[in-house]
């Protein structure tokens, strides 16, 4: 690994690196990108790491990550063995894959690929090179450099990720895959960045994996921007599945443009800390976008949900589903917040957080938040935290079904709601089946698979064809 | 729907706020400004003992270590803290013997603001303590009281009369280190009530205080204390106005209420301060701390409040519920029009097995005011099988208003149910177009409805004030249709 230096993670270390390494970083950027970097260190150095004392991260606290030693990477081996690490055991699950390995794509040998119907896809750092104009125009133009010490420090530091074009009026005819592996023998700070544009009239379906393959700490500050122009529709999945050690920061920033719809998916199975950052901001009228979560938590993992719906234009709808099952000493945070500006008239939002304690030990903090300053909208939002519906309890119990049984039976229904929005079929059948295993504890991160659910008496192994890269 | 909303709303803008005289009192001040000295002239005016004033002086000494609390949805301008007078009283004799003695000004505006300070007027039914500016002028029905052991007077008397017990459950609810404005009452807090219901008592009437600010450039600091000791009931209820003036004033009141074991209070609030006029000018920077503890098990305080008044509000009337089974409940109508700011709600703290607490906060905001609800429904550990409601709803009026909600839930128990849900939308037309049809005009109409959306609060409000509450209500939003 070259650059690494392996340390705490402290704001002086990162603004030394910067000072020290600032030309390696920045060594394929275009004329403005390192303005932006040079900006966005400035904030960081104003902001630092957050700390307890603020608002947005009183219940989460980044002590225990911090505590850790680890290489900061600013630039990865070249060398990947991309048909060891890259798998995906979802039967007949058809997607381009795209694999990013520590923060830095994969394959390198093709690393950006244009299709024929004009989707580019590959490589962010090589997309710079290539398409400069394009990534201008919309790289930094979403995320919050300026008040996210996280995302300011993203935007210093990062070099590669996932691009993804899709031009106007096409429509991807199949999902596209990202594998975000974090696989290393040292610990391993990452900071990887992702774009995702979507032309007029686009459509792609997008499956975003963040997994571990062993049980070495990490920390990853990743930061995706998404953009979707006028009429685009994405069908976005996020599926978490890292092991205990590790720290995930994840900041998705999507911007929608005048009738742009989404729906997104986050998925949290595992995760040691997961704190997933989702701002939305609707920049044209008869925007639509709906936000599905669902977080299965256990031991002493902890998951932080921050959903900002911004309303800056009339006639938008928004809704947020966020459901969550804690189990033994986890903890989990939901922090919605949805503002309606002055002229966005007509606005419907909605948003909703459900949790179910399972242990004397878990705990939650819930905080839908509606900030309104319009008069002609129809807003709402709820929050519950409870047990299991006795009554649903009896009613199977009378039935002869066993406790655990029909304990795992109301749970499972109890996340089919979430679950049941995913509009891919075989990869709503592996997360349900992910799910059931989960709930019966069986389900955890182990050596070696990408989404970590093959049991020893039920291998299954799927190796996707490389070619298709 | 033909009426222009924005006329209408224009006409809510200027209903009259009709407690806006000033009276003609002799006043004296203490000096103007905030030091060490103003605690101790305080401390002295009042013939404090000892150990007030070393209570006021460690209070003082905090607040000076802190800073302005600046989490709020508000936008204050800085307080200069030396340009406010500290402490205005009534020049008056030492103690009224009868109401013959009180300056027939001081009846007059009391009379004016509706308050029977009179005895005779017992069908009111209600005992009153009567604040002015800084000093509590008289309390009715005192002798009643005493008959069943309740004690009921201004707080100076607490000091001199009961001091075991001012010392035992002052600042017990409420520390002086609890927040900047609890520890600025702390330090400078000249009078409020003093409310102590022996064991097993129910009260017979309702207690009431009035505050009035009169005096210009002053502060109000009043401290209420309500003991309700074993098994004891009592419904407590407070209301607050001041003059019309250009320049803004505050008011930092603490209230404490310490329920024991099977004891239930009741408080109700219509708080109706001058809000300023109609461009933000002038009103009351409202900034309470209002706290209970269910101390006992079986316990219960419940806390109305019906805001009309103030520029800024801030405050969270708020239950710590540490007996098992005790019950905590917080009812809320806030009103804000013109360029009012109001960051109001509850917190309940569930620490004892199987507490109950409800929230149903409404807020109604017109004009360009803010109107935000922030709520902690906090289940500790311990609290088993706890269980929380809540609901906040909020009515917009107009297309240059704001509604917030902030609620925070926090969980640390398996067996607890929380709920909260929250709506906000306008006026539904649909309710509007039913109501018209059948005759009525738009104004009538959104009164109807105002009241319906307000009524599951306004019923909670002892007769007395539930009358005057609904024709506040009608006052502040006259006619607006949305």
């Amino acid at each position: 690994m070259q650059g690494a230096v392996k340390q705490c993670i402290t704001k002086e270390l990162m603004l030394t690196l910067y000072g020290d390494r600032r030309a390696v970083i920045s060594a394929n950027d275009y004329p403005g990108l390192t303005a932006l970097r040079d900006d966005a260190i400035r904030r960081f150095q104003e902001l630092g790491f957050p700390t307890t004392k603020l608002e947005a991260w009183k219940h989460t606290d980044l002590k225990e990550s911090f505590a850790k030693e680890y290489d900061v990477v600013l630039k990865a081996d070249d060398a990947v063995d991309v048909q060891k690490v890259f798998r995906c055991n979802i039967p007949h699950l058809d997607t381009a894959i795209m694999g990013q390995l520590n923060g830095e794509y994969v394959s390198k040998d093709v690393p950006l690929m244009t299709l024929g119907n004009g989707i580019i896809m590959g490589s962010l750092a090589e997309a710079m090179k290539k398409y400069p104009a394009l990534i201008e125009a919309h790289l930094g133009k979403y995320a919050d450099s300026v008040t996210d010490s996280f995302t300011a420090l993203n935007t210093a530091f990062s070099r590669d990720g996932v691009f993804i074009y899709v031009p106007d009026n096409v429509k991807s005819p199949k999902p596209v895959q990202i594998i975000n592996v974090i696989h290393h023998d040292e610990n391993l700070f990452l900071q990887s960045r992702n774009l995702i544009v979507l032309g007029k009239n686009s459509r792609l379906s997008l499956v975003h994996c963040d997994d571990s393959y062993n049980h070495q700490p990490s920390f990853s500050n990743v930061v995706t921007e998404i953009h979707l122009g006028e009429h685009a529709f994405m069908d976005h999945y996020k599926l978490q599945n890292l092991n205990n050690s590790s720290t995930l920061i994840s900041s998705v920033y999507f911007q929608l443009e005048a009738a742009a719809g989404l729906e997104s998916h986050y998925i949290s199975l595992n995760g040691g800390l997961l704190r997933n950052n989702l701002r939305l901001r609707f920049n044209g009228p008869h925007g639509n976008a709906n936000i599905y979560g669902i977080y299965l938590m256990d031991r002493k993992q902890h998951t932080d949900n921050q959903v900002f719906v911004d309303h800056a234009f009339p006639d938008c709808t928004s809704g947020e589903l966020f459901k969550g099952i804690l189990d033994e000493h986890s903890s989990a945070v939901f922090n919605g917040h949805v503002l309606v500006e002055r002229n966005a008239v007509r606005t419907n939002a909605y948003q909703s957080n459900r949790n179910i304690l399972l242990t004397e030990t878990a705990k939650i903090n819930s905080k839908p938040f509606l900030e309104i300053y319009n008069d002609d909208v129809k807003c709402s939002h709820g929050s519950t935290t409870g047990q299991l519906d006795q009554d649903a309890m009896y009613y199977l119990r009378q039935r002869g079904i066993g406790e655990e049984s029909a304990r795992m039976l109301l749970m499972y229904a109890y996340a089919d709601e979430v679950i049941g929005k995913i509009a891919i079929d075989p990869l709503r059948r592996r997360v349900e089946d992910m799910v059931k295993k989960r709930l019966q504890g069986e389900l955890q991160i182990c050596e070696a698979c990408v989404l970590h659910c093959n049991t020893p008496e039920n291998p299954v192994e799927f190796t996707i064809d490389m070619t298709k890269i | 729907m033909e009426s222009d909303p924005n006329k209408i709303i224009g006409e809510v803008t200027q209903s009259d706020y009709k407690y806006g005289f000033v009276t003609d009192i002799e006043t004296e001040y203490a000096p103007k400004g905030l030091s060490e000295d103003t605690v101790r002239y305080i401390s002295g005016k009042k013939n404090e003992p000892a150990f007030m004033l070393e209570y006021r002086l460690k209070a003082f000494r905090h607040w000076l270590t802190m800073k302005e609390p600046k989490w709020a949805h508000l936008e204050i301008p800085p307080i200069d803290f030396q340009d406010i007078f500290f402490y205005a009283a009534p020049k008056k004799k030492k103690e009224y013997e009868s109401l013959d003695q009180v300056d027939p000004e001081l009846l007059a505006t009391f009379n004016k603001l509706g308050i029977s300070l009179e005895e005779q007027k017992k069908l009111s039914g209600v005992a009153v303590d009567a604040v002015i500016d800084s000093v509590s002028v008289k309390t009715t029905f005192s002798d009643t009281l005493s008959k069943y052991g309740i004690l009921f007077c201004s707080m100076s008397e607490a000091v001199q009369h009961h001091p075991e017990l001012v010392k035992q459950y002052l600042g017990s609810v409420v520390p002086y280190t609890d927040n900047y404005y609890a520890a600025l009452n702390s330090a400078v807090f000249s009078d409020g009530s003093f409310c102590y219901i022996p064991k097993g008592v129910r009260c017979p009437v309702e207690l009431s205080t009035y505050f009035r600010i009169n005096a210009a450039n002053t502060g109000q600091f009043e401290r209420t204390l309500i003991v309700a000791d074993e098994g004891a009931y009592v419904s407590y209820m407070e209301g607050c106005t001041a003059p019309q003036r250009d320049e803004n004033q505050l008011h930092a009141a603490v209230v404490e209420i310490v329920a024991m074991k099977d004891a239930s209070v009741k408080y109700s609030t219509v708080q109706n301060w001058y809000p300023g006029d109609k461009n933000g000018k002038g009103g009351i920077y409202n900034f309470v701390t209002k706290r209970g503890i269910c101390k006992g098990n079986n316990s219960k305080i419940s806390w109305t409040q019906v805001e009309t008044g103030s520029a800024v509000t801030w405050k969270y009337p708020s239950c710590i519920l540490l007996g098992d089974n005790s019950v905590g409940e917080f009812y809320s109508v806030a009103v804000t029009n013109n360029h009012q700011q109001a960051d109001t709600g509850t917190k309940m703290m569930h620490l004892g097995k199987n507490t109950k607490s409800t929230i149903i906060s409404k807020g109604i905001s017109a004009g360009k005011s803010n109107n935000s609800y922030r709520g902690l429904v906090r289940i500790s550990k311990n609290a088993t099988n706890s269980r929380n409601y809540s609901q906040c709803d909020s009515l917009l009026l107009g297309s240059g208003c704001g509604a917030h909600t902030w609620p925070y839930i926090q969980v640390e128990n398996k067996s607890s149910i929380v709920e909260h849900e929250a709506t906000t939308s306008k006026i539904s037309e649909d309710q509007l177009f039913y109501c018209q049809q059948r005759g009525m005009n738009a104004e009538s109409a959104i009164g109807l409805i105002v009241n319906g959306y307000a009524k599951e609060v306004l019923k909670q409000l002892p007769m007395e004030f539930a009358v005057e509450a609904q024709k506040l209500l009608s006052i502040s939003l006259e006619g607006s249709v949305g």
